[in-house]
């Protein structure tokens, strides 16, 4: 996990995530083709995705989506990997994997959830 | 290193590299042979990351140990012949002018490993680029994660990598059973095999069986680069090729989930990467072109007058390369170009007048869409020369 404490509306995708070229770092909205959140914001929301994919750039498009102010307020991965890892820790946004639940399947699109990373702890207001 | 006794960039670098391993639970550093950066381009890493690179150079980073880059977003000598905006071009020598203040030697090219960045089998390094990562991994049998490019630019700086993921043998079993039930002829038929394969299994390492598989190099670039893309694929093994499948039983594939690509899983990822209608230029070289790649486009155009763009991009030193043994001079001759130092992906082809291409590589179908507005279509790697060599 990367530490920090955060809240926000849950954004929610089953597939995996490539920030270079999956992200435009602008505006913060998903620009992936044939992605099921093509045009969705991630501007202050959870992003709940199981794992990044693609390109090694990612890092820098997550850091310089928090220089854009147009970052997501938190990320939950099935299971991370060092792309998303690094692009969270450069950024401070809290970032945590490996829960004791599926948490593309448990939190759903719009819910608000607040991420404690430090302790571990995801909890979801339903829509 | 930490506590900054041996600099502030030394520090910083660390620091990232501390917080990295905490996320994996990483046991300790360890050192790294290699760093391979990724992250070269302006037209990838904008103004944040010129800001990011500039900052550790300015804190006196220096590359502790050998280190690569990935393609920069011009030719950094012929870019006015390109057409790259002057603005884009200052702002990319400025990243090349801090990379060269830390030391680190200027390739840039995604395949390190044809070049003189070479790892041995069971070494450790620190690799970002995702296509060169998957060939590390599986085709040399050496060993890294798959980095971003800030974190391979700490362990650039350390010469350290924290110690987690597919540098520990227990990782590097393969977790799934590939059975391909269609048979591979070109090179596109393995990027598309590599691409559906990504696209179903995102993050595994894969043992592939079921039909005769290349030994060719170029295909298994072609091939890394797609998994590397669809998915987050880092390693894997192939019965009888690549360097770490010999020490893989039969009994231990027994348990594991077994899935199967066809002929129609190809077909539906070629559809999926398919969007021009009417391609204009053709381009070859994501990954780079390999010297034997220039020489096979030399061959097939040799005597003949090119009737479309035709673009090959390549690393500066396989270029020196090619122009020695004349590969250069006659694609040249035919009416065709021979790029370096950058690629169709994180080059700004949208700024320079290109709107559809035919390509051979599934990883420049897929990012050029949403990174540069660019549609593409696909074909195998003859093929797309023979098209630019067609009249209509």
């Amino acid at each position: 996990m990367v530490p920090g404490r955060a809240a926000g509306r849950a954004v929610v995708t089953s597939q995996p995530i490539s920030f270079l070229g999956g992200v435009d770092p602008v505006t913060g909205r998903l620009i992936e083709k044939n992605h099921e959140l093509k045009g969705m914001s991630l501007r202050g929301k959870v992003f709940v995705f199981p794992y990044g994919k693609g390109s090694t750039v990612g890092s820098y498009t997550i850091y310089s989506m928090a220089k854009n102010g147009v970052a997501p307020a938190a990320i939950i991965n099935m299971e991370t990997e060092p792309v998303i890892a690094a692009g969270c820790v450069l950024a401070a946004i809290p970032l945590v994997d490996r829960l004791e639940r599926d948490p593309t399947k448990t939190i759903g699109n719009g819910d608000y959830v607040t991420v404690d990373s430090k302790r571990g702890i995801v909890t979801v207001r339903k829509r | 290193m930490l506590e900054g006794y041996c600099g502030e960039a030394e520090a910083l670098a660390m620091k990232l590299l501390v917080a990295i391993g905490d996320v994996f639970d990483a046991r300790r550093m360890i050192k790294v042979k290699s760093v391979q950066v990724s992250g070269i381009s302006y037209k990838t890493i904008g103004e944040a990351g010129v800001e990011f690179l500039e900052d550790f150079c300015s804190k006196g980073a220096k590359a502790a140990v050998e280190t690569t880059l990935n393609p920069a977003g011009m030719d950094l000598t012929a870019w006015r012949r390109m057409r790259v905006p002057a603005d884009f071009a200052r702002r990319q020598l400025r990243i090349i002018s801090a990379f060269k203040r830390m030391r680190m030697d200027i390739t840039c090219t995604c395949i390190p490993y044809f070049v003189g960045n070479r790892p041995r089998f069971g070494e450790s390094v620190a690799w970002a680029e995702s296509s060169a990562i998957c060939f590390a991994n599986s085709v040399l049998g050496a060993r890294t994660n798959r980095e971003g490019g800030p974190t391979a630019l700490a362990s650039s700086i350390t010469g350290r990598t924290p110690l987690y993921g597919l540098h520990l043998d227990e990782n590097r079993k393969p977790s799934h059973v590939v059975q391909v039930q269609s048979e591979l002829s070109t090179d596109l038929d393995y990027g598309l095999l590599g691409y559906a394969l990504g696209r179903k299994l995102g993050h595994c390492v894969p043992f592939i069986e079921g039909t005769r598989m290349t030994r060719n190099l170029d295909h298994l670039k072609t091939m890394g680069a797609s998994m590397a893309t669809s998915g987050a694929i880092a390693l894997y093994h192939i019965h009888d090729v690549t360097s770490e499948s010999r020490l893989i039983k039969q009994s231990d594939l027994h348990f594991l989930e077994r899935i199967s690509i066809g002929k129609s899983e190809l077909l539906s990822a070629k559809e999926e990467l398919t969007s021009a209608e009417n391609p204009r230029h053709v381009c070859l070289g994501c990954p780079h072109c390999s010297l034997e790649e220039l020489g096979k486009v030399a061959k097939l155009v040799h005597g003949r007058r090119l009737r479309r763009k035709l673009w090959c991009f390549t690393s500066r030193k396989t270029y020196e390369e090619a122009e020695e043994l004349g590969y250069i001079s006659a694609i040249k001759a035919a009416g065709g170009v021979v790029v370096r130092d950058t690629c169709m992906v994180v080059s700004p082809l949208e700024k320079i007048g290109v709107e559809q291409i035919l390509t051979n590589s599934c990883k420049a179908a897929h990012y050029l869409p949403s990174l540069s507005k660019v549609e593409a279509s696909l074909a195998p790697f003859e093929e797309c020369v023979e098209f630019a060599s067609r009249r209509s």
